[in-house]
């Protein structure tokens, strides 16, 4: 398990990258925390000439309040999800996945940017992202571009990210005071990609479920919105009825295929089983307050 | 039948005693020195080309690119390998009829796996030989893959060797008589069809190995991570025309092996054959990648089983049949066909009945191969007969403790044997089972559980009895014509400052060898355990011996530990008695002293004594030589093997519209026998259970219809983690064997041998109310949801 | 460091400077080199393993800057400039030298493989978490893979370890003014 011979460059700015990428056509990729991308070098799935490291560039780091969002840094680690501040105020969904992610010296390694760009639909991240209508802010030879969650992810591992182009930062729009949040996943062990997991984020008036976005993961190619089921509960009085009505509607969400091990009937009741859960967890905290 | 054999309140009283294992702070510090760590100067690296197919017949090799690839040093076929290298066939005479095709290190004609090794590269780096490999291409012709083993026993099936008539390795049969008459007077007959997903040992440290063969003096030096290193001395002897005496094989820290490490592998075959053709040092470390299709495959069992009980419970009969698939070939030495042979003898052992018949089916299939690994048919022997007696207790409407009371062995019925021919010398099922009922408080657990259940929560309880067989005699390979040794050597010294030397045959793989064996030592010698210094693993230094599987390096490494300090300790007195004018039988050793047995005042020191003997030899009377060095062979004697036995328990919550198991506590009863040092039991026990719980819930290798291996990988092949294992209560019943002087048994498989069974039962416990069953291991979610009807 | 776009030095060594347990250090790399082939290779520094090369199973973490890190998911050359220390360092420090009796005490190790793996683990969690109970010690230990131990008493000494540490903390230092 030795990767194929490549050139290495460390990039220290943005357009460096960019520059170094454009120069090499399509002989080049992006690293970041590499926590993918460097055993899939190692098993020589794939082969790179030009590995561009970005991890030394400052402007791809850091967390800020930018009006009604919040600007968080590709290069923002897993574990700093559970450290910064401004996450558990203003993104707390990230938060609560953030444990879910592998394992402690994974999550000190690897960066939101790279599990969003790398567009595993097994990861929390980009599910995560697409839960909360994240806009990805892309860096191109054309110049910057802000891309919608419900954009981004197009296929397996395939984004709106055209071959060249960075991602710079994840923004995400402040969580209120009349938001709620749920995650959780199934996975046989700790820190495994998960047989089925969801994210959602509902905005609650007056006990009523005035928006809800939900979004699953491992169940297809890509970070899934499960739009029939938001659209069973917005406007809603949240109640067991509503849920079973929901768990219902999820079926015409998903289409998950047949895997060796996990039938796609048994994904299915799993993704049910796990949207029920998590919609009991919401109606305990309706009525609490922020 | 607790009493230690010294008092522990003794000075240099080790038996018995939880002292930590001295070599282990060196890994500690990250100074461990692995096969994987070391390098020789000019020392070059193996790649293997990998078949892709599961079954195909090699047309052409074309390796031109790769040879011109600069830092190539090599690029070799089965043909190269061939001319040096003779065949191997994993048979062993005891298994009437078994039959395997011969092996060579790589293939000449066919392929039988997908990846089976078929071009070895030697080059500069192993990332170098990685790029060569990518150079090679092989034109294959693709043969018919014999993948499902219902199909692979079908008459007129595909066949993994076209030039037989059958995918049959091995047929064996067991009948006590008198099945088909109880039978048929029971009141009750259960049957039950079993299915046991394939496993793989998984060590953390790759298999490893460094050849370095000196064409000068026709001296071949193997560092080898291997339990084994007296038997692949033989073999790399004997399969390569190197004198004996010349072949030195050195296993320094092994990290992790359970069977996995005592086998012939093709890659380390050819690596040996590599380092001759080159004259060279050459090393190969497997892979990840490269352990999931060539470290042997365990398990891979189909098992029918029918049990005949009476009104009140008693077993009357088992009739059993398994067929379990295997590779391509019977793995050499040991054979493939063991794990089987263990299924069909170990059912139904712990229990007292007299009518048993089994059959059972070897069939081999294009997967990788199978053999030993960590209690070596146990498991499923284990599971069929635990899950019967659950089955039954049910159906006669006992409590399965109570059921398992009426029907174990009697402690007071040895010896005695099982109904398939297991000499029993003493058992102790009965002592075991009230100590585990009160270990885990088992009413108030049941309790527990009946009030968690009202309110939804399904909890089960599970309770598995077992024996293990340790301590083998050479009924074990030696009659099959394996050159496999069932005896261990020490060479024991005492060292001019007064030290001890014990190099022995018994090997270390962090199972706490070493440290049991100088508290042997010291013990029986009456000295510190800091002075002394046991070596290990190189055929170089230590006499010939089994050295470590089949959990015998305690019960027969320390017997011959034992006896080998006796002897030292006799010479020794005998010089003090001529120093202290004293007899022999007078004088006792006591903390490195010297003492007046009946006083137990110090007299003169052993280090004086070496002092004299060494360098001062002209102040012993004429005539007397100083012998401060004994050489020690001990093979067991007497019963076949030493059994042990115990019991486990479980207890688990299963989440029933997830499927999802979570274990909450397991529990251990264990005899084996004296105990040298219960912490190092402890942790055998602990590590062995985990293993069954990972067999149990996660591990499985799952094939594809064209043969391909689907989860090869750590992140797809599920080993047990920290976060979902649960904390291990046990307990100890100690009946030492009568065959030696120690007492000691193993302990090494007792834990892996029960816990996959408890696991089952408990889970079927769970699922009682459901009127779910669940008969195959692992037990997956996908499975407990399809026995719950879920989806 | 190559200059962007530069493919033609693929195989070409490249010069890297890390201080690895303390100590600057210079060696010179292909850049396709992981960290762990580096450490092990290059700088002989063998107590880090490599179990699986895809950051599964814990053997070859070492501390990055500090925090516990893969080092088969990176490649030497992205060390460049960093803090690397291994187990060898941080034995030789003494700061995981109460860790490293317990284990040894405790017998939380067998094979010895994964035990520098799980030492960096258990420094990493304590150095953020000084009492954690054994549910988030064994969370923490979920990408520590260990065949032998059956992880318990990993967790034994782990939890024991935090307890005198937190107790050693409690006590006013002796000598210490008021």
């Amino acid at each position: 398990m030795k990767a194929r011979a490549f050139s290495y460059f460390r990039a220290r700015t943005i357009d460096e990258a960019l520059d170094a990428a454009a120069r090499s056509g399509d002989e080049a990729r992006f690293i970041a925390g590499g926590q993918s991308l460097v055993p899939a070098l190692a098993l020589r799935l794939q082969a790179p000439r030009l590995l561009i490291d970005i991890n030394h560039i400052d402007d791809l780091s850091g967390v800020t309040r930018e009006g009604e969002w919040l600007r968080i840094g590709a290069l923002t680690r897993h574990c700093q999800m559970l450290t910064e501040p401004l996450i558990a105020q203003f993104a707390p969904l990230l938060r609560a996945a953030a444990p879910y992610v592998a394992h402690p010296a994974i999550r000190n390694r690897g960066t939101l940017g790279g599990s969003v760009a790398l567009a595993d639909p097994a990861s929390e991240f980009p599910a995560v992202v697409l839960a909360l209508g994240a806009e990805m802010e892309i860096a191109g030879p054309a110049g910057r571009r802000r891309v919608g969650a419900d954009e981004f992810f197009v296929d397996l591992f395939e984004t709106a990210l055209a071959p060249g182009e960075l991602l710079v930062a994840v923004h995400v729009p402040l969580f209120r005071a009349n938001q709620r949040i749920a995650f959780d996943e199934l996975a046989r062990r700790r820190g495994d990609y998960a047989l089925v997991g969801c994210g959602m984020i509902a905005t609650v008036e007056q006990d009523l479920i005035a928006d809800i976005r939900v979004a699953l993961f491992s169940v297809g190619n890509v970070p899934t919105r499960a739009r029939s089921v938001e659209a069973a509960l917005a406007g809603a009085c949240l109640d067991a009825d509503r849920i079973a009505a929901a768990q219902a509607a999820l079926d015409g969400d998903l289409a998950p295929d047949d895997s060796d091990d996990v039938p796609a009937a048994m994904r299915l009741h799993l993704a049910r089983v796990l949207l029920g859960r998590l919609l009991g967890s919401l109606l305990g905290r309706l009525g609490e307050t922020a | 039948m607790s009493a230690p054999l010294t008092s522990l309140d003794r000075p240099n009283s080790y038996i018995g005693r939880a002292v930590p294992r001295p070599n282990a702070k060196r890994l500690l510090a990250g100074r461990g020195r692995y096969v994987t760590d070391i390098r020789l100067p000019r020392m070059l690296h193996a790649a293997f080309l990998r078949s892709s197919h599961a079954h195909a017949r090699i047309i052409s090799i074309d390796a031109e690119a790769a040879r011109a690839l600069p830092g190539v040093h090599l690029v070799a076929t089965g043909p190269d390998l061939a001319k040096i290298c003779t065949p191997w066939t994993g048979t062993l005479d005891h298994f009437k009829g078994m039959t395997s095709e011969p092996q060579l290190p790589l293939p000449l004609e066919r392929v039988v796996w997908a990846g089976q090794a078929v071009v070895a590269v030697v080059a500069e780096s192993r990332a170098l030989a990685e790029d060569a490999l990518e150079l090679i291409s092989v034109d294959y012709e693709e043969l018919p893959a014999v993948v499902d083993l219902d199909a692979a026993r079908q008459s007129g099936a595909e066949r993994v060797n076209p030039a037989v008539g059958s995918n049959i390795c091995f047929r064996a049969q067991l009948d006590s008589g008198g099945v088909d008459d109880a039978f048929a007077s029971a009141l009750h007959v259960i049957e039950q069809d079993f299915s046991f997903g394939r496993h793989t040992p998984v060590t953390l440290e790759p298999r490893a190995i460094i050849a370095d063969y000196e064409s000068e003096s026709g001296m071949l030096t193997v560092h080898h991570a291997t339990q084994t290193p007296y038997q692949f001395q033989d073999l790399y002897s004997r399969h390569y025309g190197i004198p004996e005496a010349r072949v030195r094989v050195i296993a320094p820290d092994i990290g992790g092996s359970f069977g996995m490490k005592l086998h012939v592998y093709h890659e380390d075959m050819a690596v040996v054959g590599l380092s001759m053709l080159l004259g060279r040092p050459v090393k190969y470390v497997a892979d990840r990648i490269e352990s999931f299709v060539s470290d042997i495959h365990a398990r891979d069992h189909q098992v029918k089983a029918r049990m005949a009980v009476d009104a009140a419970g008693k077993i009357l009969a088992m009739d059993v049949h398994d067929v379990t698939a295997i590779g391509a070939f019977s793995t050499y030495p040991r054979t493939s066909v063991v794990e089987g042979n263990q299924v069909i003898r170990l059912i139904g052992a712990p229990y007292d009945f007299k009518s048993y018949r089994a059959a059972l089916e070897v069939v081999f299939q294009n997967k990788v191969q199978t053999s030993q690994y960590r209690a070596v048919g146990h498991p499923i022997a284990c599971a069929v007969t635990e899950r019967m007696v659950d089955l039954a207790a049910a159906r006669v409407g006992l409590d399965p403790l109570a059921m398992r009371a009426n029907n174990v062995i009697a402690d007071d019925a040895y010896p005695t044997a099982s109904p398939t021919g297991y000499k029993f010398e003493a058992l102790s099922h009965q002592a075991c089972l009230e100590r585990l009922r009160r270990l885990m408080d088992y009413d108030a657990l049941r309790a527990e559980q009946a009030e968690l259940r009202r309110r939804g929560i399904h909890r089960g309880i599970g309770i598995a009895t077992f024996v293990e067989i340790t301590n083998p005699s050479p009924a074990f390979y030696g009659v099959g014509g394996a050159r496999i040794s069932s005896q261990d050597g020490a060479t024991l010294s005492l060292t001019p400052s007064g030290e001890v030397r014990c190099a022995i045959s018994v090997t270390e793989q962090g199972q706490g060898t070493e440290a049991i064996i100088s508290q042997i030592v010291a013990d029986q010698l009456g000295v510190a355990q800091e002075h002394v210094k046991i070596l290990t693993g190189d055929t170089e230094v230590t006499p010939h011996g089994g050295a470590t599987w089949a959990c015998r390096g305690a019960g027969i490494g320390g017997e011959t530990a034992l006896q080998a300090a006796r002897q030292l300790k006799a010479n020794i007195l005998e010089i003090a008695g001529l120093i202290l004018q004293e007899q022999p039988a007078a004088l006792d050793i006591v903390d490195g002293q010297v003492v007046g047995k009946a006083t137990q005042k110090p007299r003169l020191s052993v280090a004086e004594i070496a002092r004299i003997s060494y360098f001062r030899s002209d102040t012993l009377p004429p005539g007397t030589q100083a012998q401060l060095t004994v050489s020690h062979h001990f093979a067991p004697q007497g019963y076949p093997f030493a059994f042990t036995n115990g019991i486990q328990g479980c207890y688990l919550e299963v989440d029933v519209d997830t499927g999802f198991v979570k274990l909450l506590k397991h529990y251990v009863v264990e005899d084996c026998g004296r105990i040298i040092n219960p912490m190092l039991v402890d942790e055998q026990l602990r590590g062995g259970v985990v293993q069954g719980l990972g067999a149990a819930l996660f591990e499985e290798c799952r094939y594809g219809e064209t043969g391909q291996l689907l989860n090869g990988s750590l992140a797809d092949y599920l080993v047990p983690m920290a976060m979902e294992m649960p904390d291990i209560v046990i307990d100890h019943v100690e009946t030492p064997t009568a065959d030696t002087i120690l007492g000691a048994k193993g302990c090494g498989e007792a834990g892996t041998a029960a816990a996959s069974a408890c696991v089952l039962n408990a889970v079927n416990d769970a699922l009682t109310t459901f009127g779910a069953s669940i008969n195959a291991i692992p037990i997956t979610p996908a499975r407990v949801l399809k026995a719950l009807n879920r989806y | 460091m190559s200059r962007a776009g530069d493919l033609d030095e693929a195989d070409d060594a490249v010069r890297v400077r890390m201080v690895v347990n303390g100590r600057k250090t210079a060696c010179d790399v292909a850049p396709r080199d992981t960290l762990v082939d580096c450490l092990r290779n290059q700088l002989e520094l063998t107590g880090t393993h490599a179990g699986c090369e895809m950051g599964a199973c814990g053997a070859c973490l070492v501390q990055l800057d500090g925090r516990a890190v893969h080092a088969c998911l990176m490649f030497a050359v992205q060390a460049d400039g960093a803090r690397i220390d291994t187990i060898e360092g941080l034995a030789e420090s003494g700061v995981i030298a109460d860790l490293q009796a317990e284990f040894h005490r405790r017998n939380a190790l067998q094979c010895g493989f994964c035990t520098p793996g799980m030492l960096m683990t258990a420094h990493d969690l304590l150095s953020h978490d000084a009492r954690p109970d054994r549910e988030t010690i064994r969370d923490a230990l979920s990408g520590n893979f260990c065949r032998c131990t059956g992880y318990e008493a990993i967790v034994d000494a782990i939890a024991a370890v935090a307890e005198a540490r937190t107790t050693k903390a409690s006590q006013p230092a002796e000598g210490s003014s008021s």
